[in-house]
């Protein structure tokens, strides 16, 4: 039985889930010394590696081999179904490749010998939410769904709050539980919803879901706020930003990298339910998408905590993908092969990419603040001299996700990029304009990032903490370098990603809908990309060979004339970004904080001024004050008595009785 | 072949000239006689032979910065068509390759900039990717009209499209279109009346502040990358401006040549009659442009 089970590499996925989950175990048993967390840590290398080769095979053999799996469970959902389509397997590759990055990473930066408190919990959880994130990427039926659903949304809260003796982090936490659980019950709305039409809580085949226009409508908006809300496509990111900024670093690239990732999963799954798309549905994703893409970046632009930038950069990334999907919806339902081809592949594409640079700069934003004890970018500097693998690390990661050849942002974006350039000729080229807003996005992000970089790692150290930086050991270089390798192997033979992208589109596009070959040779990626990098080494040489014959010499930064520079008059990462930010005003506003000077010899008195946003502080927060109050009569029957608890859960199943009979 | 020679020693020998005339025409508005036209290449020459400093705040990435942005723009000259002729280099969607590889520049620029810790130069690589930021769309629309217009989605064959007759049927949408053009193209090369390259006060400086502490063969590279990039995009804007074709593939050439000479003294000639905007206008125009090319846009499909 167990050859057989290895022969099946179907069987072999699932495999790795359960050890993904249980690969917590050792950290939490031995919680004395470093054995528990790297046996943990082995446990996520064994998990990926049976995983990641089955995946790679399932999805080269054209998914043909998709296969599924019964559980009879005697729950009253019906039978619970598990099954490895090409869409699923797709969504796996991430979850596999971060996981045992992360965990690696963590040995260096959570280590249980420092983080006595905490590590444990950390790498328990760690393990539980990647087998929850692939469990609810395997699930077939409505119930499992949003148990594996819950089970990712519970351990992220867990794993968020791993430094509760914060506040910050504490409501940071609040906030990510009461957003998460807002989309949870539109998503029990959605599987509601089903049931009525179905019949049933496992998932409709694909093409079968026949439902009236409004009844479709419905489904579809309510999925669309429940996974909207995990995407964090504006404006339901409210949670998003601070979770990401106060997650231990290894967390956020696992929530950044892989988890807003489900929330596509789930659009994408639920669109495939329906026979036919309307056209507003393609629409409406694409301008939520792209206005997501340009006001997160905007407002990232503006930040001045290195995690929140990344985290606002992720809701301009989630925004790309999501517009990838609109566009897709639109070339399907005007018949466009063309458009619907590039605009999945871009953002399938673009998912993979995002979920290998994304972790990659959250893991060198970690490896600053272990080294800093900081996460203000004004405080850090000159960390390039004191860390100068991962600033190379970081640099291949802000040219990666600025979108800039020779990494791999630069492919995805060109295939969305082809798409709209090819609106341009259709009779009513509206989609076109996506191209110069796309191309604004991109300016954007480089301010973003040149900031991000520029700031932590060059000039003169800004602090004492920056001035006494140490390089990152080991066992976090290691997963940096994997990704950024794997970013750059992107940007030259985009083909191989692709090939994993293209049996899932296949699943999802209407048949003939995928061309034999992209509409540009693969191989200019990797033409434009070497000849770049052959270039810039000869030139680098040249100049070398001239530096060995020329005098050259060594002096202080040109002060133009001031003879007392000091590192405090550097350009902070503030001051870079207030240009832009002067122009995004109406999105982003600065509120400054200052005590009051007074008397003829005052006192020390402090300045501080913090970003904020526009839609968040002015719009959203007032709303949710409003419910808040509104729902004040709610908080008297919430009073923490476990047992009137379970009194109430006691009550409403009796009355749910007494209904069905 | 041949054209394909040219086009290189045309792309590798011409750019300084046209800052050696743009001195020469700002020298003429003003009664002086000014530089000689070669002025360009005697100052790349003597970078060349001179010695380096470099700061102690900077680091490998202050020498690399100059380097791949010089690495990227010389890519980006493959791309571009010059004149009638076909470019050496061109697939489906090159242009984007075009946008971005100057956008790489920028980016290993500013970074350098940053890498000095100076102030004035943060201060200068602040501005320089705000104001790109805004130039791109602009580009992007101007792409998309010439997309529509030739039907094609490559530099060369839809910069080759536009002639006469394209002129006749469709030539309120081009002028708009080159107004945008130019505007890219004054901003992107910090021409006044966004940046003035002669200036004399950091503090209001763009592209010159990034780069005071370059010196030698690395200041040589940004200086000639610089140029080089001024010679692109005005490649791209007299490809449009410039609709005829002689027939003979040298006159051809000529024509070309002289075209960009004439462009330069255009860009003298503003550079001459204009004042520089005060930084904060400066946004404002480059927003004017991408909605002039908007517009462009707009007239096309109708």
């Amino acid at each position: 039985m167990l050859f057989d089970m290895i022969r099946d590499p179907g069987a072999l996925v699932l495999a790795a889930i359960i050890v993904a989950a249980l690969s917590g175990l050792p950290a939490l048993l031995l919680r004395e010394g470093p054995l528990g967390q790297q046996i943990s840590a082995a446990g996520a290398f064994v998990s990926s590696l049976l995983a990641l080769p089955s995946l790679c095979y399932l999805l080269l053999q054209g998914g043909a081999a998709a296969s599924s799996y019964t559980l009879n469970w005697n729950l009253p959902f019906g039978p619970c179904e598990i099954a490895l389509d090409p869409l699923s397997l797709f969504f796996l590759i991430p979850i596999f490749v971060v996981f045992p990055a992360g965990s690696l990473y963590a040995l260096g930066y959570w280590p249980a010998a420092t983080r006595r408190t905490s590590a444990y919990s950390v790498t328990f959880f760690y393990g539980l939410l990647s087998a929850a994130m692939a469990l609810v990427v395997v699930a077939r039926n409505g119930a499992l769904f949003m148990v594996a659903w819950e089970m990712m949304a519970l351990s992220g809260y867990f794993l968020l709050v791993a430094e509760h003796g914060e506040e910050e982090v504490r409501s940071a936490g609040i906030v990510y539980l009461v957003a998460s659980h807002l989309g949870a019950a539109a998503l029990l709305a959605l599987f509601s919803g089903l049931r009525i039409a179905t019949g049933g809580f496992g998932f409709p085949a694909p093409g079968a879901l026949q439902l009236t226009q409004g009844g479709a409508t419905l489904l579809f908006c309510a999925a669309l706020i429940g996974f909207g809300s995990k995407a964090g496509i504006m404006p339901l990111h409210i949670w998003l930003p601070s979770a990401h900024a106060n997650a231990p670093s290894h967390v956020s690239a696992l929530l950044s990298g892989v988890m807003l990732k489900l929330g596509i999963y789930g659009i994408l799954r639920v669109l495939t339910f329906f026979p036919e798309h309307p056209l507003w549905w393609g629409g409406l994703l694409t301008a939520l998408g792209l206005t997501s893409a340009l006001m997160g970046i905007c407002i990232a632009s503006a930040q001045k905590d290195i995690k929140r930038l990344l985290a606002y950069s992720s809701i301009e990334n989630l925004g790309i993908i999501t517009a990838g999907i609109g566009v897709f919806l639109i070339g399907q339902g005007t018949g466009n092969a063309r458009l619907a081809y590039l605009g999945l592949a871009g953002a399938l594409f673009h998912i993979l990419n995002h979920a290998l640079f994304k972790p990659l700069m959250f893991f060198g934003a970690g490896s600053v603040m272990h080294a800093t004890g900081t996460r203000e970018l004004d405080r850090m500097g000159g960390l390039a001299t004191r860390m100068p693998w991962t600033s190379l690390l970081a640099l291949a990661g802000s040219v990666a996700i600025c979108g800039l050849p020779p990494f791999n942002g630069f492919a995805s974006e060109m295939l969305l990029y082809l798409g709209f350039f090819g609106e341009a000729l259709a009779p009513e080229p509206y989609l076109a304009l996506g191209a110069p807003v796309l191309a604004l996005v991109g300016g954007i992000a480089v301010i973003c990032f040149v900031k991000l970089y520029g700031i932590t790692f060059l000039g003169a150290p800004r602090s004492e903490g920056a001035a006494h930086g140490h390089e990152a050991p080991f066992s976090m270089l290691a997963p940096m370098a994997l990704l950024a390798a794997l970013c750059l192997t992107g940007g030259l033979f985009p083909q191989l990603f692709l090939a994993l992208v293209n049996p899932a589109l296949q699943g999802i596009l209407p048949v003939g809908f995928v061309p034999a070959a992209l509409p540009i040779p693969p191989l200019w990626f990797a033409a434009a990309g070497g000849s770049i990098m052959v270039l810039s080494l000869s030139i680098f040489l040249v100049l070398r060979g001239k530096g060995r014959t020329l005098p050259s010499g060594s002096g202080p930064t040109w002060g133009c004339g001031y003879l007392r520079p000091a590192a405090s008059m550097q350009y902070t990462a503030s001051s870079f970004g207030a240009f832009f930010g002067s122009l995004a005003t109406p999105l982003i506003r600065f509120r400054i904080k200052a005590d009051a000077i007074s008397g003829v010899a005052p006192a020390a008195a402090r300045l501080g001024y913090l970003p904020e946003e526009t839609v968040l502080h002015r719009l959203v927060l007032p709303a949710v004050n409003l419910a808040g109050i509104a729902c004040a009569f709610v908080m008297r029957i919430q009073h923490g008595l476990m047992q009137v608890y379970i009194l109430y859960i006691f009550v409403t199943l009796l009355l749910l009785m007494l209904w069905v009979h | 072949m041949t054209d394909m020679l040219l086009h290189v020693v045309l792309v590798l020998a011409m750019p300084p000239l046209l800052l050696g005339v743009i001195g020469k025409t700002k020298a003429a508005f003003a009664g002086r006689v000014g530089a000689p036209f070669l002025q360009p290449y005697y100052d790349l020459g003597r970078l060349m032979r001179k010695g380096v400093v470099f700061s102690d705040t900077t680091t490998w990435l202050f020498r690399a910065g100059p380097v791949i942005t010089l690495a990227a723009t010389l890519l980006a000259a493959f791309l571009v068509p010059l004149g009638r002729h076909a470019a050496p280099i061109s697939f489906e969607g090159d242009m984007i390759l075009f946008a971005y590889l100057f956008a790489l520049g920028r980016f290993f620029t500013t970074v350098a900039a940053l890498d000095t810790g100076s102030s004035f130069e943060g201060m200068g690589a602040a501005r320089e990717v705000t104001f790109s930021c805004l130039a791109e769309p602009t580009l992007f629309f101007a792409l998309i009209t010439l997309t529509r217009l030739s039907g094609t989605m490559s530099l060369t064959t839809m910069l080759r499209h536009v002639t006469l007759s394209v002129w006749f049927a469709t030539g309120a949408s081009l002028l708009l279109l080159l107004a945008g053009l130019f505007v890219v193209l004054l901003a992107e090369n910090c021409r006044i009346p966004f940046d003035d390259p002669n200036t004399h006060l950091e503090l209001t400086m763009i592209h010159e502040v990034m780069v005071l502490d370059h010196s030698g063969p690395y200041f040589g590279c940004i200086l000639y990358g610089a140029a080089l990039k001024l010679y692109l995009l005005g490649a791209v804007f007299v490809n449009v401006a410039i609709p005829f074709a002689l027939g003979n593939s040298y006159l051809d050439w000529l024509l070309f040549a002289c075209s960009m000479l004439a462009l330069a003294v255009a860009i003298g000639v503003v550079e001459s009659v204009m004042a520089r905007l005060r930084l904060i206008r400066v946004p404002q125009l480059l927003v004017a442009a991408l909605i002039l090319t908007a517009f462009s846009l707009v007239l096309v499909v109708r």
